[in-house]
């Protein structure tokens, strides 16, 4: 590593404004209108309306011109016709019981109706609902082959494992630099998803001003904390064990501060409703696309940034050896300091896109959940390699996504990452890219 | 106490004994005046009354000697030994599932209490035996993990007939055998002097009360034992530099291995005292009853005999405290019932990082005996 090189001078600001112009790109990305999508057929949830909006499909592709017959409370009675895509979206102001139906002679005659009649509770305003029609075309069959499973399965866990990378090199680089384990970094990335609902859906604000918003807010987060209390705790030389508690106490905290606000309910950023497509036995939206798209980018960045630049490789030597990086002229506090805000960056935009596209969203102990994953994935990986925890969240991710299809039941399905996790550790203590004398 | 000390003059060490003798009286007496004034308090009218009576309540509660014995098991790892086991609720979960589902199957209590043990034993052999002799955060990271797997585990819908999946094992499956032992008779009785008021024999009863305060006594008079033996001062020398205790010729492993198989075993009992009163549910025994555990321990005071029972009592009535006084006093506009309670959350949360940083020895540790690094 050149040392010499990193000296010379100051490093950081640079980076750092590199750094906040791809997350503002990444809000770019991500605030172009997909494909396809109206603008008018868009029913957005705010504080007086919640939206029932679904696309009518078969097994072979969406039915455009379907009527959706909807009763509700108060007399509410309308038909909707599905457009082109399949979809029809609804603004509803009442809570209360709703049924749609969907009207048999608007369909097809080759098209038989497996469940026609959906009834949903709305409970308060300013949500989501999603129901969801059977409709079957005459040669359906149920059983989709295990390759295609397989497949399915395969790109799910790409998608799940890229989530995870974004959040487990910020986790490992925080290991690697200061060598705690950060039990809160989970939180950051529940905090990524929640304030992207507060700012895109609950404010309104859209995704170019709401996912730069909340990129700055997550960063901040890290820097506060830095300087708040991990700074000064270093400085006083509290035991890292001691840390570790205290990452605890935060990562409490934050939970229940969560839970304080949303509650027990479930949080997703919606943009617009995402088509199903479907590529061979492959289905997807287009969020998971730029989900995917996004973490390959960022994640190619903070690689580049890592290997190729001043300030990466004063990441590096401090992670190698703070005394001897410090000795060689490396302002090690500043180096931490951005690691935080980086690492928290980088978990905030993996909770944002993580709420885009994981179907079952966000709640309040999403965190605890994704954290065992995270921790998983950077142990797999070894403990403070950047690329280590990288393809450890691959294969984490992969292992969840294809447990199900390989026959084990699906609640063990993060179980599994996990017994992966001790297993390695028998054989190789050291994970897969780490370097055996790091192991006391 | 540390390995150095052990090694100081006679007379130091009579005055650092009775240092922590004095220490231990100041806090018993003061944990006593604090439930007399809890009891005094629970007379008075309206709020006051309410909040005081019911943190008496949540102070003799069986739950409430359950974590004192699952501290005391963790204890023994952190304080003591400097394990980071993050997994307490695990073998505390282990030892419930044992008991519950042995009686349920007809088995008798003894065999039930044994399938317990026998379980956390296990479960420590195969945690420690890839962990131990690996840095300390790596027990911590896998320890929490199998915890979580024994949860997903025992909530998994095909083992519906044999844990009860989700919805657990309710306790009249399980009770029955415990409660015939009880010599209590029936009726209830009230504390006297108090509003303490519960069936003798029932099933959130004195009899369940007398048992599990009874145990606790008997495990911190066993800790105390255990940590002023040879193999005591072994465990704080593998704590404070374990290179030094392998210079003296000892297994570090193996004598880590038993106290981790110990503290489990202590976290096993805890489990089955938890779900007496109660039924058995996975999802009681997650992680952030492991979290408490540890918010009890570091408030008590860790490596202290004591201190696992003043944390657990105080941290139990303390969240009551900020929950009574929070509703009383913010209005309903501004917070909410359920918001209350996740404030009082909050605040043990914030309780827990402050504890660390501002007074990581706890109410009565020593802040010598907590200086090392795992």
């Amino acid at each position: 590593m050149d040392f010499r090189a990193v000296v010379r001078t100051r490093p950081g600001q640079r980076i750092l404004a590199t750094f906040f112009l791809t997350m503002i790109t990444v809000a770019a990305v991500l605030s172009l209108p997909p494909p396809g999508a109206h603008a008018a057929d868009l029913c957005l949830p705010s504080k007086t309306n919640s939206c029932i909006s679904s696309t009518v499909r078969s097994d072979t592709g969406v039915i455009a011109g379907a009527e959706v017959h909807v009763t509700g409370p108060n007399g509410f009675d309308e038909t909707l016709t599905t457009d082109e895509a399949g979809k029809f979206s609804l603004s509803v102001t009442d809570t209360g019981d709703y049924t749609l139906e969907l009207v048999p002679d608007s369909l097809d005659k080759s098209l038989t109706i497996t469940n026609g009649k959906v009834t949903l509770s709305v409970k308060q305003l300013n949500r989501v609902a999603a129901p969801v029609f059977g409709v079957r075309t005459a040669d359906y069959s149920s059983s989709t082959s295990f390759t295609d499973q397989l497949v399915n399965g395969t790109f799910s866990g790409l998608r799940l494992g890229l989530l995870l990378a974004l959040a487990s090199i910020g986790l490992s680089l925080i290991y690697g630099t200061t060598g705690l384990s950060n039990f809160a970094h989970a939180e950051q990335v529940t905090l990524g998803g929640m304030l992207g609902y507060l700012f895109v859906n609950q404010w309104g604000l859209g995704m170019w001003v709401g996912v730069p918003l909340v990129l700055i807010a997550a960063g901040f987060s890290g820097w506060l904390q830095d300087f708040v209390l991990w700074q000064p705790l270093r400085r006083r030389g509290l035991g890292l064990a001691q840390m570790m508690i205290v990452t605890i106490g935060l990562s409490l905290t934050l939970q229940y501060v969560f839970q304080f606000f949303i509650g027990a309910s479930t949080v997703k950023v919606l943009v617009f409703n995402p088509t199903p497509r479907s590529l061979g036995p492959i289905s997807y939206t287009s969020p998971d696309l730029i989900a995917m798209g996004v973490s390959v980018v960022v994640i190619a960045l903070v690689g580049y940034a890592l290997l190729r630049t001043r300030i990466g490789r004063a990441t590096r030597a401090v992670s190698d050896n703070p005394a001897l990086a410090s000795a060689s002229g490396i302002d090690v506090d500043r180096v931490i300091r951005l690691v935080w805000v980086v690492a928290t960056t980088l978990a905030g935009l993996s909770g944002l896109l993580y709420s885009l596209v994981i179907q079952r969203g966000m709640r309040w102990d999403s965190g605890m959940q994704i954290l065992l994953l995270l921790f998983a994935a950077v142990t797999l990986g070894g403990l403070g390699t950047a690329f280590g925890a990288l393809i450890g969240s691959l294969v984490i991710g992969m292992v969840v996504e294809l447990t199900p299809v390989l026959g084990a039941p699906g609640d063990l399905k993060y179980a599994s990452a996990l017994l992966i996790l001790i297993l390695l550790l028998l054989v190789r203590p050291q994970g897969l890219l780490g370097r055996a004398d790091r192991v006391g | 106490m540390s390995v150095t000390e052990d090694l100081t003059t006679g007379s130091e060490k009579d005055e650092a004994q009775r240092e922590s003798r004095n220490k231990l009286l100041y806090a018993g007496g003061g944990l006593v005046a604090f439930l007399v004034a809890l009891a005094v308090l629970s007379h008075l009218p309206g709020t006051v009354g309410q909040i005081s009576a019911s943190m008496l309540r949540v102070a003799i509660q069986p739950q409430t000697a359950a974590l004192v014995i699952a501290v005391i098991g963790l204890n023994i790892h952190f304080g003591y030994t400097g394990l980071l086991n993050m997994g307490q609720a695990g073998f505390m979960m282990l030892g419930a599932y044992g008991f519950s589902i042995a009686i349920w199957k007809g088995q008798p209590m003894v065999v039930g209490v044994l399938a317990g043990f026998a379980a956390a034993f296990v479960f420590a052999l195969l945690l420690g035996i890839p962990t131990l002799k690996l840095r300390g955060d790596y027990l911590a990271i896998v320890t929490i993990s199998a915890a979580e797997i024994l949860r997903y585990t025992g909530r998994l819908a095909k083992l519906e007939d044999f844990t009860g999946a989700a919805q657990g094992i309710p306790g009249s499956q399980y009770r029955g055998p415990f409660s015939n032992l009880s010599f209590l008779g029936d009726g209830q009785w009230t504390f006297p002097g108090t509003k303490l008021t519960y069936y003798l024999t029932g099933t959130d009863d004195w009899w369940t009360r007398l048992v599990a305060w009874g145990l606790v006594a008997l495990c911190s008079y066993l800790v105390f034992l255990l940590a002023r033996s040879p193999w005591g001062r072994l465990l704080r020398g593998i704590r404070e530099d374990e290179d030094a205790i392998r210079s003296l010729g000892k297994n570090v492993f193996a004598v880590k291995m038993q106290a981790l198989v110990i503290g489990g075993l202590f976290g096993a009992l805890g489990g089955i005292i938890f779900i007496l009163p109660a039924s058995m549910q996975p999802d009681a025994m997650g992680r952030n009853l492991t979290f408490f555990a540890w918010t009890a321990l570091l408030l008590g005071g860790a490596a202290t005999v004591f201190g696992p029972v003043l944390g657990s009592i105080l941290f139990f009535s303390v969240r009551i405290f900020l929950q009574g006084v929070t509703n009383a006093v913010v209005p309903n506009s501004v917070m909410n019932t359920q918001q209350t309670e996740q404030f009082a959350w909050i605040c043990i949360g914030v309780m827990l990082m402050l504890i660390v940083i501002f007074r990581p020895q706890g109410l009565v540790g020593d802040k010598r005996e907590l200086r090392f690094n795992v």
